[in-house]
């Protein structure tokens, strides 16, 4: 699909601003770097406003005739509801130091998408309209008044912003682009300027309970055929209930795991692992989805969507809840989920049944990350594990950019890896832990028409890649986000071809040495384990990774 | 170029002051008046921009975490990167204040033959540490103008400050270093392509400012010809400080340019991105624990949205729920 770019082509990237301003420098759309406008259906089904058909190329996007004071009176509530928002206006002072922290400036060069410039983007219009030296000096303060342009350049740049949060790890204040951006997407929202990528997914998860919008028989089917699949590989057949009451752990994943490639591998490697220690859980057809593209949309979405996780745990009468491996889910569940949709107090502070470990660290949202939970398994002894069985492959780690930033889940994943794998480097320093890049398609901007700008946007992570590819031979990408996993192996097959992506679980899945597994078992993708005497050879020469956090 | 609006409108107002001070002899103006309001214009403005910051609340916890979160008991936690508790905090915030702790992380991304290569880039936050500590260190050493006695501390910053003494008067190595900081700040932002097509004039007004005021402090103190009559400013000043004014004569015009100057600042601060100063200890990804999932937050303005609720789910997928052989609340 990346037929038409040419990674010679891309990586030339010009970093020479223009000669005009940036405020004289109009926007032009271009093909392969913007998001198709949602579909009027998903519009109405979630009752946002202005339902309509239109695309962002064209000349009227058929606003309503309000739309600016609709605009300025949403900005307006959102500085008073956000100190955030209202701090982040006035307190940055333009040093520059975020510029080079985004990977679509790494990968585009367009001064627009240096984190200042694109919140200044939203400032200029703050500063016009909210503040005394803005309606005074105008211009000459950094003023601008909110037209129609000015609007379509907001539509186009906040949707080339995956929220990652790289830059508000460098700037001196901590101002996030995240936080704008999310405001800014708000307010198009609120005139009816949405893409599809976000609001359909939306849609769907508010009706079905999950993004794919896959109907409960077909959540219970995908459930099954997992079971089945699982039973082929390993000769085992595992247990796994749907919407089963009275189950000790809700266990709630991004829909893409039961569906996508390699996603699913991951999806297989949980079921097998919790079959193994015999914990008693269910999974939900009606919280089928861990994923949350409300984050990307606005406060009252995000809500709506996250509800479900708790109210299931309630109506299930369940103990407490796992989540699986995601990104975005993860800034939710850990930031957002208790303030959101809490308090929590139906359930019980998480205790492991299998090693008694209380994961006080989750004691008021009463859920807890699969990779923590793992992580103690393994720390416990609880389950026997053949590293060896990974030998196929060398492995990097790809932190994503939501639990490293909005988390600090950094060494748990790194626990499970030097335990599941004999093979594991770090890509270079800078570009991994809290300083990863992101995928370039997080925050709603997965899609195929957006693909030359994804592919910008992962030159950073693809290029780091390429640097182990080449150093140690890695060939798998490993990482825990469901938009990593659907969008990094087109990064990887561009940037750093013959890497191939795959889910932590999935690697756990491989090693795990099941009870009265069937001695001829493959790993979860159906292929053969390496004979375990050419690893051995191999094992005693290449072994790295340190064992001890 | 952008910075020379700035330049003339401050050129302009240095011009304005000469000219009231040494034709016009405004003493009172712009010895009492002016700096009498200026820092009440500082005063109540910065009260009054932090007050406006805090009144807005912060409804989620949404510190950026910058090193291992407290979780197993056997994972080392990175409580200054990632604070779990006040004392994190606390700790975050000074490495931030006192340190620039985040700017000292910057790097530099360079792409050679289609590869991306990162390296250190830590001239900013020198020239920015450089700038703000020497910056208040000779604020500290004007409180001896401010004071009688003048306090042993302030006796003892001004004396290591003029160590490298290399004739008479004292050389302040702080004002040099002042003055280079400011003006590789400046360099910057003309020289980096990026940093000069972001700035505006309000960023270069208040980087002239401050390199006039230091210019005009330099020469009252270096340049004989220039030298003010320190102990008529020092008893001017105190009178000032005394709420008791009164000009006093044979100071020379330099003195009420610089105090115009500051005065100029006092007043430009409040309104502008100077206020990063009261800022940064607001920042919510700065100052707030990352123990969202130990502790509930409240969001002071929730409103009730509507879900999906599991009984409208049912009812609407009630026979394919019920074909799939899964367990119905109602059947």
């Amino acid at each position: 699909m990346s037929e038409k770019y040419k990674p010679e082509q891309l990586a030339k990237v010009d970093y020479t601003p223009p000669k005009t301003g940036w405020m004289q420098t109009p926007t032009v759309f271009k093909k392969g770097s913007f998001n198709y406008s949602a579909i009027p259906k998903s519009v109405e089904y979630l009752g946002l406003p202005n339902p309509r058909k239109w695309q962002p190329s064209d000349d009227d996007w058929q606003l309503p005739d309000n739309w600016k004071e609709i605009i300025l009176e949403g900005m307006k509530v959102r500085l008073e509801r956000y100190r955030s928002l209202k701090l982040f206006m006035d307190i940055c002072v333009r040093c520059g130091a975020c510029a080079d922290k985004c990977h679509y400036f790494i990968g585009s060069g367009d001064p627009k998408n240096m984190p200042v410039l694109r919140a200044e983007l939203f400032r200029a219009v703050y500063r016009n309209n909210f503040t005394l030296a803005g309606k005074i000096m105008g211009s000459l303060v950094g003023a601008r008044e909110l037209t129609i342009d000015a609007l379509k350049e907001w539509f186009y740049y906040f949707f080339q912003c995956t929220e990652c949060r790289r830059c508000s790890l460098f700037c001196p204040y901590g101002i996030d682009t995240a936080e704008i951006t999310m405001m800014a997407r708000e307010l198009l929202s609120l005139v009816g300027c949405d893409i599809d990528w976000i609001v359909t997914p939306a849609a769907n998860c508010l009706r079905t309970g999950n993004h794919l919008g896959i109907q409960p028989h077909g959540f219970k089917d995908s459930v099954d055929f997992a079971v089945d699949d699982l039973h082929d590989i390993t000769g085992i057949k595992v247990e796994a209930s749907v919407n089963r009451k009275g189950a000790e752990v809700l266990f709630v994943v991004p829909s893409a795991d039961y569906f996508g490639d390699p996603h699913y591998f991951g999806f297989l490697g949980y079921m097998a692992l919790f079959h193994e220690i015999g914990l008693d859980y269910t999974f939900s057809a009606y919280a089928s989805e861990g994923g949350n593209f409300g984050l990307f949309h606005s406060y009252e979405t995000m809500k709506r969507l996250n509800q479900k996780i708790y109210a299931e745990a309630k109506h299930l009468g369940v103990k407490w809840i796992i989540g699986g491996e995601c990104g975005h889910m993860w800034r939710v569940l850990h930031q957002y989920m208790d303030t959101l949709n809490g308090p929590a107090d139906f359930l019980e502070v998480p205790v492991s049944p299998i090693t008694g470990t209380r994961f006080d660290n989750a004691k008021s949202t009463k859920m807890v990350h699969i990779a923590e939970f793992t992580a103690d398994l393994i720390r416990q002894n609880k389950i026997k594990l053949d590293k060896s069985r990974n030998d196929q492959w060398r492995v990097t780690f790809h932190d994503s950019c939501n639990p490293a930033r909005g988390m600090g889940l950094l060494e748990e994943p790194r626990y499970v890896l030097n335990n599941v794998c004999n093979y594991f480097h770090e890509m270079p320093e800078g570009t991994i832990r809290e300083q990863t890049f992101c995928c370039g398609s997080g925050a709603g901007l997965g899609t195929d028409e957006n693909l030359e700008m994804r592919l910008r946007g992962g030159f950073p992570r693809g290029n780091a890649v390429r640097y182990v590819q080449d150093k140690h031979g890695v060939n798998m990408l490993c990482c825990i986000c469901a938009i990593d996993k659907a969008t990094l192996p087109a990064v990887c097959d561009f940037w750093a071809p013959g890497v191939s992506v795959g889910a932590l679980h999935e690697l756990v899945g491989n090693a795990l040495v099941m009870k009265g597994e069937k001695p001829d078992r493959t790993d979860l993708r159906g292929e053969p384990f390496l004979s375990s005497k050419a690893s051995e050879t191999e094992a005693e020469v290449v072994k790295e990774g340190n064992h001890d956090v | 170029m952008r910075g020379l609006y700035s330049l003339f409108i401050l050129l302009a107002l240095i011009c304005l002051a000469l000219l009231g001070v040494s034709l016009l002899q405004w003493h009172y103006l712009f010895g009492v008046i002016i700096p009498y309001l200026a820092v009440a214009l500082f005063i109540v403005g910065i009260i009054y921009r932090v007050v406006k910051w805090a009144r807005s609340p912060v409804p989620f916890r949404i510190p950026t975490t910058a090193g291992q979160q407290k979780s197993l008991p056997w994972i080392k936690a990175n409580n200054l990167e990632s604070p779990s508790n006040i004392w994190g905090v606390l700790g975050r915030m000074l490495l931030e204040i006192l340190f620039f702790r985040s700017l000292f992380r910057n790097t530099k991304a360079d792409i050679r033959d289609g590869r991306i290569i990162y390296g250190g880039n830590k001239w900013l936050w020198l020239g920015g540490l450089a700038f703000h500590y020497t910056f208040l260190v000779i604020v500290i050493r004007h409180f001896r103008f401010f004071m009688e006695p003048v306090p042993r501390i302030i006796e003892l910053i001004q004396n290591l400050d003029g160590l490298m003494q290399v004739g008479v008067p004292v050389i302040y190595m702080t004002d040099f270093i002042f003055l280079g900081a400011v003006g590789y700040l400046f360099l910057r932002r003309v020289v980096i392509p990026q940093v000069r097509y972001i700035s505006l004039e309000s960023d270069y007004f208040p980087l002239f400012l401050l390199l006039a005021i230091g210019t005009t402090g330099v020469m009252m103190r270096y340049f004989t010809g220039l030298r003010v009559d320190i102990i008529a400013v020092k008893e001017m000043v105190i009178g000032l400080i005394n709420f008791n004014p009164a000009v006093v004569s044979g100071i020379g015009a330099m003195f009420y340019l610089h105090l115009f100057l500051v005065s100029l600042l006092l007043v430009y601060f409040p309104i502008s991105k100077l206020m990063h100063m009261g800022g940064v200890f607001l920042s919510p990804t700065r100052n707030l624990a990352n123990n969202s999932r130990v502790r509930r937050h409240i969001n002071p303005w929730d409103y009730p949205v509507k879900g999906h609720s599991y009984e409208e789910w049912e009812d609407e997928f009630r026979e394919l729920i019920k074909g799939a052989g899964m367990p119905l609340d109602k059947e």
